[in-house]
């Protein structure tokens, strides 16, 4: 076989990696064709990169395949065991972390091909690109899995943090266009503005608050999209660029439509100020001063023992709780008692976007119990026990009453409709969102403190006793 | 500007496939059900891992002599495997929860 045949093969097979990403993209926007189309998109992985290897035109040394397999090993084994071991809870902080991965490669690769292009205005460009882009997406995505991760809870914001931001990006793509433009070759350069890079990207997410943090890292992943794509260009690799743009464009429209969920524009996501001056203002708006009142388990379990319709508004407090399956086994018992039984998943619950369903999933909840906002809010006026573990800024009725606070106009379950609202949490903090929650002071409202795998526990044993 | 037109001129083809690519991305991402978003934005992620061809590509051109090359290609080649070998396996147990078919909806 010639060259030439094995660069069409080569072609053909960047042909079918292209067609696989598009066909699994599309087949992850259903429920039951997402799976096979995220395998579909692997398969299309691993036939690029095998015949990138194999179809190679040109001689390659022992010591590069050994190098090329011991680095697929590495990769490989670690990825492998660090996906499947995570907690479900710690999911989009992995995200972030392999998206992380993603751009280092990327900045990585145009290190390395600078004193090839250098001089050479055409592609040098490219590698630039993909140098600036690779680096922001890789520092800024591992303070955004420091975020969610715990490991860093400030949010601290230098004064005109926007301005400052917005000059070291500029100054950033400025040495990008320098390098470009005068034929520098010096190889100091490009490690500076790798640096200016990693240190915008830093500056990028660090004032951002946690609760934020999804779109962010779905903004991130676009542009390590962006940045495979500028490596598309350097070596005319089509799997490269359909691939990375692909990404790119998608990811936009997903963080846009990530934003509209939370009610928030993207622009007030980047540069707005969550939790800051807005908190203030909550503050003196809700009724702080009201009392709250408790409720004790045994009052709980009758509660319920004796409705008709109890609704379960589950939270990221439940899932860190790791009382999705104590959950599932009081709603067991309640339906075997002639309870009507529902969860109501309100889309932003989580960490992300749809997080919470993936979550209760997990537990073997029938799909069907589980509730969008839309088809259970009109379901509240007859319901007679709203049980809300573990979620707080998704039932806060100041997104709908109170204009001065940062979430208002969200959308909300309307549990306050319901007869009866039990409320389980730790304590009384705040929410993700770190705005108080006048639904604690509702005289319908009673308090259940306490760890929710425990309570729900206790709750679980109290009502077999009955 | 005469390198900027060959630049452009050169490259058609693939300013060809960006613009469309542009088009298919957001065809295929509009009106996905929110429930989808973590687990779409997971596969997305795995995706981009294609940079891996390029990482593979400089190590394979890399000069065997050259030590600093090969273990930076090396590197390379292990954050573009984390990326793709990670966000399968992620999206695929996130999307395995979405095995029972949905009653209605």
């Amino acid at each position: 076989m010639g060259i030439w045949s094995q660069t069409i093969i080569l072609d053909l097979i960047y042909l079918i990696g292209s067609v696989t990403f598009i066909l699994g993209l599309k087949m992850m926007g259903k429920p039951d064709t997402a799976r096979r189309g995220n395998t579909y998109a692997a398969f299309g992985m691993t036939l690029a990169i095998l015949g990138t290897i194999f179809l190679h035109t040109g001689e390659i040394k022992p010591i590069i395949y050994i190098m090329l397999f011991g680095a697929f090993a590495v990769g490989g084994i670690i990825g492998w065991m660090v996906a499947k071991k995570v907690k479900m809870t710690a999911m989009p902080q992995l995200v972030s972390l392999f998206n992380g991965m993603g751009g280092a490669c990327a900045a990585l690769i145009s290190i390395m091909e600078f004193h090839v292009h250098a001089g050479d205005p055409k592609t040098i460009m490219m590698v630039m690109a993909g140098l600036i882009i690779g680096s922001i997406s890789f520092s800024g995505s591992m303070i955004a899995f420091a975020k969610l991760n715990g490991n860093l809870n400030k949010n601290p914001r230098i004064p005109f943090y926007n301005i400052i931001n917005a000059v070291i990006l500029l100054i950033t793509v400025g040495v990008g266009v320098y390098i470009t433009v005068g034929n520098i070759t010096d190889f100091m350069w490009p490690c500076i503005d790798l640096a200016l890079a990693l240190f915008y990207g830093i500056m990028f997410v660090l004032p951002i608050g946690g609760a934020d943090m999804p779109v962010v890292i779905s903004l991130l992943n676009s542009f390590t999209g962006l940045a495979a794509a500028s490596g598309g260009f350097l070596y005319h690799n089509k799997v490269m660029l359909t691939g990375g743009i692909l990404v790119g464009s998608a990811g936009t429209i997903l963080t846009i439509a990530m934003c509209k969920g939370m009610n928030r524009t993207l622009f007030s996501v980047v540069f707005g100020a969550f939790g800051e001056g807005s908190a203030a203002a909550a503050g003196s708006a809700s009724p702080t001063g009201g009392t709250v009142k408790d409720i004790s388990i045994a009052d709980c379990a009758v509660l319920m023992n004796y409705s008709k319709k109890v609704v379960i508004v589950p939270g990221y407090g439940l899932a860190v709780a790791q009382a999705q399956h104590v959950m599932h086994e009081l709603e067991a018992l309640l339906e075997e008692r002639g309870v009507d039984v529902k969860y109501a998943i309100h889309p932003v619950a989580g960490r992300m976007p749809g997080h919470m369903n993936v979550l209760m999933a997990e537990s073997n909840v029938d799909y069907s119990k589980l509730c969008e906002m839309e088809d259970i809010n009109p379901e509240f006026d007859t319901t007679d026990v709203v049980f809300i573990v573990g979620a707080n800024d998704v039932v806060n009725p100041a997104a709908k009453n109170n204009p001065a606070s940062p979430i208002y106009g969200m959308p909300i379950l309307e549990v306050e409709r319901a007869k009866n609202i039990i409320v389980n949490k730790r304590s009384m903090a705040a929410g993700y969102a770190g705005i108080d929650n006048e639904l604690f002071y509702n005289p319908k409202t009673s308090m259940l403190f306490g760890d929710a795998k425990k309570v729900v526990t206790e709750l679980v044993a109290e009502l077999k006793t009955m | 500007m005469q390198e900027t037109l060959s630049f452009i001129g050169s490259h058609m083809q693939m300013w060809y496939i960006l613009i469309l690519m542009i088009f298919v991305g957001v065809e295929v991402i509009n009106s996905v059900p929110s429930v989808l978003h973590t687990p779409l934005m997971s596969g997305a992620n795995a995706i981009h891992g294609v940079v891996i061809i390029g990482a593979i590509i400089v190590l394979l051109n890399a000069d065997p002599e050259n030590y600093v090359e090969l273990i930076l290609g090396f590197v390379a080649v292990i954050l573009g495997t984390l990326n793709v070998v990670g966000g399968f396996v992620v999206t695929d147990r996130m999307l395995e929860m979405f095995k029972k078919k949905p009653a209605k909806k």
